[in-house]
């Protein structure tokens, strides 16, 4: 069937090839650099990269936890044979050596070495108007997944003290999460929905800004504020810490200031699929 | 200062290294993450023995993708990982198998770098994510242990690299971590970056 195969391809092109505009973002970087030992890295980096997509090769050997965001019509007609699809593709594609066997049962350790377990691979909807469906293919990786936290602020400390707990913890991340990274903000809402904004805020395409002008403003700002901290690329210090920042926001509760925010290595791999009504199917990065 | 390293035959070299060195790795390895590390631990306080002698190669913090091919074993990704989680158990594999020499990324404690400088030892990271292209260098897989037990992440993948690098010292046998020396100025950094955002 045309899905399963489509999907197996766009986790073939996640794992093997990095966008277009982070690869952009990495050369920047790479050109900009003055410390010696970071741009040494950048440039094994923007090396790794040519030599995966050259012989189809998983650009990072973590190929991260399954992670699909589907956002789809109401009327979308095929939302059980997607998630199907989407399963089988994921076995298929460890079957395959496209993925490693990152998913293990929490209590004993053991991988099943197939992918598949209970809630993984993750499947995220966001239902709309519709009925058409786009399907977001975002390996996780462990490293950077493990820097990313959950801060329930005060609201008197407000957006200060947001950009105070990003700072606090890309600092406390340091090399760990793999530097130059994306960062990803979810502001508002309660705990659940701002980290999934964060999540959510990292399938922009680097370099473009929030819809709004106050938000657009403030992602400028705080990676500004990043690429001061020196952690540079790998922990070895320079200009680039963070290659971008995106920042999603809820209406929050008079009481909380919640703040989500999801640290992605610079290995930002991403895919997306768009299936219609009818079925056709288009894979896309 | 650059260097070409064997491993086994120039282990004791590692002894004149300095953080900022950068190494090129021929020899052996074996890959261990947190699983293989604890599983590494238990046997030794029970007195087993281990099926390979973790003294005469480096341990590398890595969980590769390997591929198998007409019953032979291929590795097509095989980057570090992150390195910190060892550090919970790093000091006992140090001491109790004689590992000198440990590559992975992100830095390690100074639980792990006080063991590296009685072990006159160090450890070394190469660029993460740049998985692919490290696989380059891993010519042959020699053994692999525990792949059923743990799976092929945290298994015991003995392998031999050729020209293996750049990896750049992170931690020397005097006891130099770049860790350390990395925090502390990000701390600096961060009392400025609070400054900034409060006069904002």
């Amino acid at each position: 069937m045309e899905i399963h195969d489509r999907i197996l391809e766009a986790i073939r092109l996640a794992e093997t090839t990095i966008p277009d505009d982070v690869f952009k973002h990495i050369e920047m970087a790479w050109k900009n650099e003055e410390n010696n030992v970071s741009k040494s890295q950048l440039s094994s980096i923007l090396d790794n990269v040519k030599y995966a997509r050259e012989r189809k090769l998983p650009i990072c050997q973590d190929t991260g936890t399954q992670t699909f965001f589907i956002d789809a019509g109401y009327d979308f007609p095929f939302k059980k044979e997607l998630v199907e699809a989407i399963k089988i593709s994921v076995e298929r594609a460890t079957n395959l050596y496209y993925i490693r066997p990152n998913a293990v049962d929490p209590f004993t350790g053991k991988n099943p070495g197939n992918n598949i377990g209970r809630f993984i691979p993750y499947i995220n909807w966001y239902l709309r108007d519709g009925d058409d469906a786009t399907v977001y293919v975002l390996p996780k990786g462990g490293g950077s997944e493990n820097a990313s936290a959950l801060g329930m602020l005060k609201p008197g400390e407000g957006i200060k003290g947001m950009k105070k707990f990003v700072i606090e913890s890309i600092i406390k991340a340091g090399a760990n999460p793999c530097p130059p990274t994306i960062l990803g903000i979810g502001i508002g809402g309660g705990s659940d929905l701002s980290m999934n904004l964060a999540k959510r805020a990292l399938l922009r395409p680097l370099g473009r800004r929030h819809d709004e002008e106050r938000v657009a403003r403030l992602e400028e700002e705080i990676l500004e504020l990043a690429n001061m901290t020196e952690v540079g690329t790998m922990g070895w210090g320079g200009k680039y810490s963070v290659l971008d920042v995106h920042i999603e926001y809820a209406y929050r509760h008079p009481a909380s200031f919640p703040v989500g925010l999801v640290v992605q290595c610079w290995a930002d791999r991403r895919a997306y699929i768009k299936i219609d009504s009818k079925g056709n199917v288009e894979v896309l990065q | 200062m650059n260097y070409n390293l064997r491993i086994p035959e120039d282990l004791d070299k590692l002894a004149d290294l300095k953080i900022g060195d950068i190494l090129y790795v021929s020899g052996l390895l074996f890959t261990a993450r947190d699983e293989a590390h604890q599983l590494m631990i238990e046997m030794h306080e029970k007195g087993e023995k281990l099926p390979f002698d973790p003294s005469k190669m480096v341990l590398y913090h890595c969980g590769p993708v390997v591929k198998k091919s007409d019953g032979k074993w291929e590795i097509l990704a095989a980057g570090p990982t992150t390195s910190a989680r060892m550090d919970l158990f790093e000091k006992e594999v140090i001491e109790n198998f004689g590992v000198r020499f440990i590559v992975g990324k992100g830095g390690m404690g100074d639980r792990t770098a006080e063991a590296l400088k009685r072990a006159k030892g160090i450890y070394a990271t190469y660029t993460g994510g740049a998985g692919a292209l490290a696989a380059k260098s891993f010519r042959e897989v020699l053994n692999v242990y525990y792949l059923d037990e743990l799976g092929s992440p945290e298994a015991i993948w003995i392998i031999r690299a050729e020209n293996f690098g750049p990896l750049i010292v992170s931690i020397d046998p005097q006891g130099n971590n770049w860790n350390r020396i990395s925090r502390e100025k990000m701390e600096r950094n961060k009392s400025m970056i609070f400054e900034k955002i409060e006069k904002s």
